[in-house]
């Protein structure tokens, strides 16, 4: 017996602030005024996508001292933006990025559960951390939280939030004008939480939303970030788009379900992929080339050679070879504010592999960050893009993918005119909405359908 | 002080739930099962545009309503719950397309720079329409619901005893508003240059750290969202006496403030104005607009049933800080002219009921005033400063 097809997930990420993002391209609008938002929104809603993903950070990026100006810089506020695209999409998921380390859960959970009501269960929260007290500067905590606990925190931050979107349980409000009884339970929403990081107590004020929560999604891979997913997540944002890499990383992940007492279908892998589409794979991969010099300057390949040596190289000719001098590996960092300067451990040993991949392949500085960071994940016609996306998702490499348009905002437009339609007639896609919530969409049950499961069993 | 002619005043609708009244839901027009979807918003909002109102506000808390003046009341007989106020007119913002959509947020319990980013967000998607309205909380049960902080229980507001805490409140609020507005002032407009040739997005000379550092709580800055397109989106509060009142004159565009007739209106004006003075906005723009509870109906009789009716639903008289006016949309516009000669330039009505009284002022207040030549007959400004007569500020960091 053949195993049947799984259905394939896509997602929409608006483009952001990383050098993904090419902004001096003709085509490349506003990444603030709200009619990119909608025309981005309206694109994935017509190509049936299950949700829009908005990503966040808390202070602009900075680099040797100063903001670094050679991306995309700024960004509207998530919650605002996606309760105004509730406005003009119907059936569309909403995922926001918010910050577990500088918000509080009463004010959180009150977000996410108003933005659920209002989209009629469309809300996504993708739970993120924060790793330094240069965002902290800020907000009225400042940087006070020590790395080792920022996952304490987010698990405990998540928690607190679910008992107070469970503090309401959906049959409270009785609005009987005749008997005059507005609240069945005067003690709705009652909570308390005591714990190492929120000792609070009280009544949460938003009745329970169409989804009961928001799905929750994860991006962290480290091991604590895995073990988080597994226990907490609905879904994993993670970065993981190729084949082998995929593959280890679903299998992982998915077989840590078990000892949460969950299936293997109650935790989405959707790894977020960047893609070029052309008439012919040729001509794709002439135009991924190009795409991929657009996104990295030379300017901008010396700034992301810094991440790594944690030196000014602005000196270096980014055209020709990559320092002799080693990494700085002190405790400060050159960039601030930038995720990816901890995907580098080990500096030293980057340094050295990258110095040979360098010599090997006779690449400039330039050369060696587009090889090593840029490549586009999806190369090719529309055809082999459909076909190997499904490969990939048959394969166990994935549940779907994020995709990560490089034009704001018209990036996704081909993909859904070309690349949609032959996933739907290779019976892997929806051509119809099914269901009005997220939750419909992902395939994912209602949270109280979940606590009856777990009860009856 | 504005460019509107003396004659003309604005009028603003404050959104709260059902309405105003606490019985306000058990009428025919209220639709309490839909006060938590957008669809209930969407109308109200609509309604008010179709009467061409200046802005509505819409009522928050970080806890439940209550009838008590600090503590929770477990009262079943009442609308209980909300949803976020600022996202309510994100939801709406895209479906109007005149009026001004003011939510509020509370300062104490609430970090400046994510609701300044989120207000220039509203601005945004409103194409210029948007505002704040500050508020304070010392409710303890709202503290405990952040745990962050405990605050004195105070007897009342204005009672001697609870000055300081009061004070200190209002005193956050103002530090509040400074750093909102400094980081909407974080992006001169022209920072974002895209120029292709030297491969900056961004000139960061016109980029600026706001560095402000106050007893609550210090930023840095610049916001990550570039300037809104009002430049400076409209702040605004509710006043009852001096400590307030001179948060709105030295922070805000428009103050709601609660005389019962026309000479307290003129004291109070006076005394805003003279905080101005002090503060050195003399010169500068700023609304006074008088808040006043309405039960409209076509003949007062009619109105004064409803109200009776609603109060004995109610189980109590309904009391409030604004005054409470009964009676024809007619009569209204005689009690808002004479305020408005007393100094003040608008009004916010609290309709008693949303379902009944909104629909009221827009299709008999409205008309009426028109006919008066005292309110205007079609928007004339694309902008929610442009509505009230504001022009766009200059930026506070920008080489002059």
């Amino acid at each position: 017996m053949t195993k049947p097809l799984k259905q394939i997930h896509l997602a929409a990420h608006f483009p952001g602030v990383n050098n993904t993002t090419v902004w001096s391209d003709p085509k490349a609008g506003s990444h603030i005024e709200f009619s990119s938002f909608v025309h981005f929104a309206r694109t994935a809603e017509r190509a049936k996508f299950d949700f829009l993903f908005l990503a966040e950070g808390l202070r602009l990026r900075e680099q040797g001292g100063q903001i670094y100006d050679l991306d995309v810089v700024g960004r509207p506020d998530t919650f605002t933006v996606l309760a105004a695209l509730a406005a003009v999409t119907e059936h569309l998921g909403l995922t926001g990025t918010i910050n577990s380390t500088f918000n509080e859960p009463y004010e959180v959970a009150r977000q996410f559960a108003s933005l659920d009501h209002l989209s009629g269960g469309r809300t996504a929260w993708n739970v993120v951390t924060s790793w330094d007290a240069f965002t902290g500067e800020n907000f009225r905590r400042g940087g006070f939280l020590p790395q080792e606990e920022r996952y304490s925190r987010a698990k405990e931050f998540l928690a607190t939030a679910n008992e107070l979107f469970d503090s309401w349980h959906g049959d409270e409000i009785l609005a009987d004008q005749e008997s005059g009884s507005f609240l069945r339970d005067a003690k709705a929403g009652a909570f308390v939480h005591t714990g190492q990081h929120f000792d609070i107590h009280g009544q949460f004020n938003v009745p329970r939303s169409p989804q009961g929560r928001p799905v929750i999604f994860q991006a962290g891979d480290s091991e604590e970030g895995r073990e988080f997913a597994a226990s907490e997540a609905d879904a994993i944002f993670s970065r993981h788009a190729t084949l082998e890499a995929g593959q280890a990383f679903f299998t992982d992940v998915k077989k840590r379900l078990a000892k949460y007492g969950r299936h293997h279908d109650q935790l989405l892998i959707l790894p977020a992929a960047t893609f070029t589409l052309a008439d012919t794979d040729a001509e794709a991969e002439e135009l991924a080339k190009e795409v991929r010099r657009q996104q990295v300057s030379g300017a901008t390949a010396l700034k992301h050679l810094e991440f790594v040596w944690n030196r000014d190289l602005s000196s270096y000719d980014p055209d020709g070879p990559l320092p002799d001098i080693d990494p700085d590996v002190g405790d400060s960092h050159i960039s601030q504010g930038r995720a990816q300067v901890r995907m580098y451990r080990d500096p030293l040993a980057t340094a050295r592999e990258w110095r040979e991949l360098a010599a090997a392949n006779n690449w400039s500085i330039r050369d060696l960050v587009i090889e090593t960071g840029n490549r586009q994940n999806f190369i090719g016609s529309a055809e082999t893009i459909a076909r190997t996306i499904n490969e990939f998702v048959q394969a166990d490499a994935s549940d779907g993918f994020i995709l990560v348009p490089h034009l704001t905002p018209t990036g996704l437009d081909e993909f859904a005119d070309k690349v949609v339609p032959l996933l739907q007639e290779r019976g892997v896609f929806r051509t119809e909405y099914e269901g009005p919530t997220l939750r419909d969409h992902l395939g994912l049950a209602h949270p109280d359908d979940v606590r009856d499961q777990r009860a009856a069993s | 002080m504005s460019s509107t002619p003396l004659s003309s005043l604005h009028l603003a609708v404050a959104l709260d739930g059902t309405g105003w009244h606490p019985a306000s839901w058990r009428e025919p027009e209220a639709r309490p099962r839909e006060l938590f979807t957008a669809g209930y918003w969407a109308d109200l909002v609509a309604e008010a545009e179709r009467g061409l109102l200046d802005l509505v506000t819409i009522e928050d808390g970080l806890g439940p309503q209550s009838s008590h003046f600090l503590d929770p009341d477990e009262r079943t007989d009442q609308v209980r719950g909300r949803l976020d106020a600022v996202l309510i007119a994100s939801r709406v913002a895209p479906l109007t397309r005149h009026i001004g959509l003011v939510p509020t947020v509370v300062s104490t319990h609430t970090e400046p720079f994510h609701i300044s980013k989120a207000i220039a967000t509203l601005d945004y998607v409103s194409a210029g329409r948007a505002g704040l309205r500050v508020q304070i909380t010392a409710r303890p049960n709202e503290a405990a619901h952040f745990g962050r902080r405990t605050i004195p229980r105070i007897e009342a507001y204005d009672h001697p005893d609870t000055r300081e805490v009061v004070a200190d409140l209002f005193d956050e609020a103002a530090d509040y508003v400074e750093v909102v507005r400094r980081l909407w002032d974080s992006w001169e407009d022209d920072a974002e240059i895209r120029d292709a040739a030297t491969g900056r997005f961004i000139d960061r000379d016109k980029l600026h750290y706001i560095d402000f550092e106050g007893r609550h709580f210090s930023v840095r800055g610049p916001s990550i969202t570039p300037r809104p397109p009002q430049g400076q989106p409209i702040v605004s509060a509710l006043a009852h006496q001096t400590v307030p009142y001179r948060l709105v004159s030295r922070q805000a565009d428009i103050g709601y403030v609660t005389p019962h007739d026309a000479e307290q209106a003129r004291a109070i004006v006076a005394e805003i104005r003279a905080e101005q003075e002090t503060a050195g906005r003399a010169g500068e723009p700023l609304h006074v607009f008088g808040d006043v509870v309405v039960f409209l109906d076509d003949d007062q009789a009619a109105a004064e049933d409803r109200r009776a009716r609603l109060d004995a639903l109610a189980g109590e008289p309904y009391t409030s800080d604004a005054r409470i006016f009964a009676g024809t949309p007619d009569q209204l516009a005689d009690v808002l002219q004479e305020l408005h000669t007393a100094g003040l330039t608008g009004f916010r009505l609290r309709p008693a009921v949303a379902g009944h009284d909104l629909p009221a002022i827009t299709r008999g207040l409205v008309p009426e005033l028109q006919r008066r030549g005292a309110f205007r007959r079609a928007y004339e400004a694309d902008t929610l400063r442009g509505l009230l007569g504001l022009a766009r500020p200059a930026n506070r960091y920008a080489a002059a």
